[in-house]
């Protein structure tokens, strides 16, 4: 159905996209499958198809409403609104797991920073495009960076410290990375400042020094990231970064098989955060490997749409969603992996979450839109 | 990864690159971001996956070990042990079919405490990890395939065995028994024994059960027929009577052995006293000695045959051996190396330093039995895959030929003297000639101890010139009886092993 929808009002869109997204979709309600069934009274595989089904369904909705990506524009100051509110929302909530990042509306929870993640790619990739050459050319120049002007910085800076801030005070350190780390991906595409860049890291270093000094949430985690086998010389027992290595490790190269692995010695979050691990232990590294190259295909198509089109809106949105999903695989796997440290966050479309997957199939959506634009052979009138 | 150029032209005013390049640039990024991690996914499942695997944290080695029944021992063909379904995360604990009474032989194979003995030896074929157990080697590893745990056959005689445990009874001591002509142990037990199914598994049951175990003062867990030394007393004579045949020190066993009466050690003016008046008397045979266990005689033909052949002939025996591996390694048996001559007339009646494990006085009997030859002991005769197949076979092992077989054949005399005529009566068997040497010896300070009551013999049919088909060792240790005598005591428990044996 959805691949009729995208025949009828996206022809020429990316004839990759979709398949990767149903079949990334479909390892994980199978991976959701199999640990279900090592964890009593549970349901999670039924209520994530439930989920897949509602975002296919705002998939093919996305596609059939949203004829022209580049109406989207026009919504963008209201889009950081909302997002902005969505990110503020859970505050008010109690927090689950050491974070405030849910909403809780009787049986009913997600997570807005989700869904914000759109909007705010949304309204970065309308922003930068309508100042970009503001933004590149004018300025003073400081030793050989070329600082922008503040009035036309000033907006961009105060959002972003905004939902920065927020989420700091929400202890959601993998949402924040996440949008730091689009933030800075789309200025620089905009822009091409190196310079900036470098602002940026200075930047991401000196604020990730001052948290880890300051919240132990986020010390700890560095600790665990840096010694992640400490605990047990400590008599602790593993912890969950040792576990998932643990279960890493235990798949090797070929693999377990499915349902012959043990990753629900993980504890907790193993169909969410931790799910990753039981891809690993079970598929082995060559599974993993096909999972890499699933979402590297996704990430490049992304690009490769971003940099055909032709107009700056939709470039940097398509750019900025590819991003978007790129750093995200990082920031979850790379947690797992113990490359850096763990950060509560759902790999797209694998991982449980009726959010993340509703959200990761707009993303989808809104790259067939935009790559549907990009490989349209003669552009049409409007275009 | 390449990207298309716009076909169209965008704006890259001041010579800075477009979006096109820098997109291009930052897609690079985002791939290496996913390069970074199939490396690192690499480094962990690849490269440290062996030392993650056995990381002491990491229970999945454990999980998979329990996740099949674990092979099994047999004595007589039939499995003494077995496993039960857990319904925990480890799926298969260990059952033994009588566990107090074969203890001593299977030792323990707990999921909380570990796995000793034959279960600890043998491990890695009972639970399947053993490499020869694999058909396809690289298919397996490829599969996962887990192997069946195999079996070990024992070399027990479970009527020998039944004979020994109920022989010992509430007393603490132990039995060795050995097939003198290829060291094929039939019995060893130990009391008081213990339950090796009552701590398997990982519940609080199981670990009250071991802390009982671990807290009580008669040390049930210790495996007394391999594991503990005693002083041999008196049964050790046997050896030195070998000795000193074997050196010439006695020619004739009839003969007057020149031992004088009182016999004061040398270097001392202590006399080495009898513990009967018929001893006490000068020219006594060595046959006399022996069969009246007479410590002057014995002790002055030790100092005679000398330090370093008393500790050659020893050795031939076990003693001073360290690494008496039977598989499960027996405690080392000590006979001093470094001694003056009193010392050594003590340590040639089985006293001083000397002191010796059940299994070491079995093979001393054996030895006397084969014609000199004192073989290999060994528990096990063969290790075979879970369908029956043969993995292993054991072949008997000469250990020490010990003397020739003339001296044998007059140390046989001299113990079946001790069985017909002395203080070993009550060791006799209708319709079978015995040979023993009892033994009481003296332990702790100033001797106050009870008594180790010990006797050592073999057996076979009447009138058979064949090599002895058991030769045996008992031990009593802190028996409650009046009077502790090796003859009294442990004397009857040997002739009953013995009976078991012969009368299969």
């Amino acid at each position: 159905m959805a691949h009729a929808a995208v025949r009828w009002r996206a022809t020429w869109a990316d004839p990759l996209l979709l398949p990767i997204a149903v079949l990334l979709n479909g390892i994980g309600l199978v991976v959701i499958y199999r640990l279900d069934r090592n964890t009593p009274n549970s349901e999670a595989a039924p209520t994530q198809l439930l989920w897949s089904t509602l975002g296919v369904g705002l998939f093919i909705a996305v596609l059939l409403l949203l004829r022209d990506h580049r109406r989207l524009q026009r919504y963008a100051y209201v889009g950081a609104f909302v997002a902005l509110v969505l990110l503020v929302l859970p505050v008010f909530f109690p927090p689950v797991y050491g974070s405030r990042i849910w909403i809780t509306l009787g049986p009913l929870s997600f997570q807005p920073g989700e869904f914000a993640k759109i909007l705010l790619a949304v309204f970065f990739a309308a922003y930068l495009a309508a100042h970009r050459d503001a933004l590149a050319l004018t300025g003073r120049k400081v030793l050989w960076f070329q600082l922008p002007l503040g009035r036309v910085l000033g907006p961009v800076l105060l959002i972003w410290a905004a939902f920065v801030g927020v989420l700091v005070l929400e202890t959601d350190l993998g949402t924040s990375l996440l949008f730091f780390g689009l933030f800075v991906v789309m200025l620089y595409v905009a822009t091409a400042r190196t310079g900036w860049i470098v602002i940026g890291l200075l930047l991401s270093a000196l604020a990730a020094v001052g948290v880890g000094w300051l919240s132990p949430h986020v010390h700890s985690r560095v600790t665990e990231w840096l010694h992640p086998l400490a605990s047990i010389g400590a008599g602790q027992g593993a912890n969950q970064i040792a576990q998932s290595l643990f279960a890493f490790a235990w798949g090797g190269q070929l693999g377990t098989g499915l349902g012959l692995g043990h990753s629900s010695l993980i504890g907790f979050a193993t169909k969410s955060d931790f799910i990753l691990a039981t891809v690993g232990e079970e598929l082995g590294l060559t599974g993993l490997f096909a999972v890499f190259l699933l979402y590297a295909l996704l990430v490049s198509r992304g690009f490769r749409t971003g940099i055909a089109l032709r107009d700056p809106f939709g470039r940097l949105l398509a750019i900025g969603l590819a991003a978007l999903v790129a750093i995200q695989v990082f920031v979850v796997a790379g947690g797992v992996l113990d490359l850096i440290p763990l950060t509560g966050m759902t790999l797209p479309f694998i991982a449980q979450g009726g959010s993340s997957v509703v959200t990761n199939w707009v993303i989808v959506a809104l790259l067939v839109r935009t790559s549907d634009l990009a490989r349209r052979p003669v552009p049409e009138e409007d275009a | 990864m390449r990207f298309t150029r716009p076909a169209g032209t965008n704006g890259s005013p001041q010579g800075l690159p477009g979006i096109s390049t820098t997109g291009r640039r930052a897609g690079t990024f985002c791939m290496l971001l996913i390069v970074a991690l199939a490396l690192q996914a690499t480094r962990v499942q690849v490269f440290q996956k062996k030392e993650l695997d056995h990381n002491s944290a990491n229970q999945r080695a454990t999980i998979q070990r329990y996740s099949q029944p674990r092979g099994n021992l047999l004595v007589a063909g039939q499995p003494v042990t077995g496993s039960a379904e857990t319904g925990g995360r480890y799926a298969y604990k260990r059952t033994y079919t009588d566990g107090a009474l074969y203890a001593a032989v299977t030792g323990y194979s707990s999921q909380t405490y570990g796995n000793t003995q034959l279960e600890g030896v043998y491990d890695d074929l009972l639970s399947g990890t053993d490499p020869r157990l694999a058909g396809w080697a690289v298919w397996d590893a490829v599969t996962r395939q887990q192997q069946p745990g195999g079996d070990v056959v024992t070399t027990i005689d479970p009527a020998a065995q039944r004979a020994a445990t109920q022989g010992l009874g509430n007393q603490k001591g132990a039995v060795a028994a050995i097939e003198p002509a290829t060291g094929r142990i039939l019995a060893l037990a130990s009391t008081p024994g213990y339950d090796p199914g009552s701590f398997a598994g990982t519940s609080t049951a199981d670990q009250a059960a071991w802390e009982k175990l671990q807290d009580d003062p008669d040390q049930p867990m210790l495996n007394r027929a391999l594991r503990q030394i005693y002083p041999p007393g008196s049964t050790f004579k046997v050896v030195t009577a070998a000795a000193a045949l074997a050196n010439g020190v006695v020619t004739d066993i009839d003969a007057p052995t020149g031992a004088p009466y009182p016999y004061v050690m040398p270097g001392t003016t202590t006399p080495l006293n009898n513990d009967t008046g018929a001893c006490d008397r000068a020219g006594l045979s060595l046959d006399e000695a022996v069969t009246l266990s007479c410590n002057s005689v014995m002790g002055y033909l030790g100092v005679q045959v000398g330090l370093d052949r008393m500790t050659a002939m020893a050795r031939n025996f076990g003693f001073n051996d360290a690494k008496l591996d039977v598989p499960v390694r027996a405690a080392r048996a000590n006979f001093d190396t470094d001694m003056n001559e009193s010392q050594l007339a003590l340590s040639s009646i089985g006293q001083y330093d000397t002191a010796a494990t059940p299994l070491v006085m079995a093979m001393v009997a054996a030895g006397a039995a084969n014609d000199g030859q004192v073989m290999y002991p060994q528990l096990v005769d063969k290790l075979t895959k879970a369908d029956g197949s043969q993995v292993q076979l054991m072949h008997p092992t000469l250990y020490r030929q010990a003397f020739g077989s003339s001296v044998a054949r007059q140390l046989q005399q001299l113990m079946v003297g001790v069985v017909e005529n002395g203080t070993g009566r009550n060791a006799r068997i209708p319709g079978a000639e015995v040979g023993g040497k009892t033994g009481t010896a003296q332990h702790g300070v100033d001797n106050t101890g009870t008594p180790y009551a010990w006797f050592i013999a073999w057996a076979r049919p009447a009138g058979s010139a064949a090599v002895p088909p058991v030769a045996v060792a008992v031990v009593v240790a802190d028996s409650q009886a009046d009077d502790v005598t090796g003859g009294g005591l442990a004397a009857p428990i040997a002739k009953s092993v013995m009976q078991a044996v012969l009368g299969r």
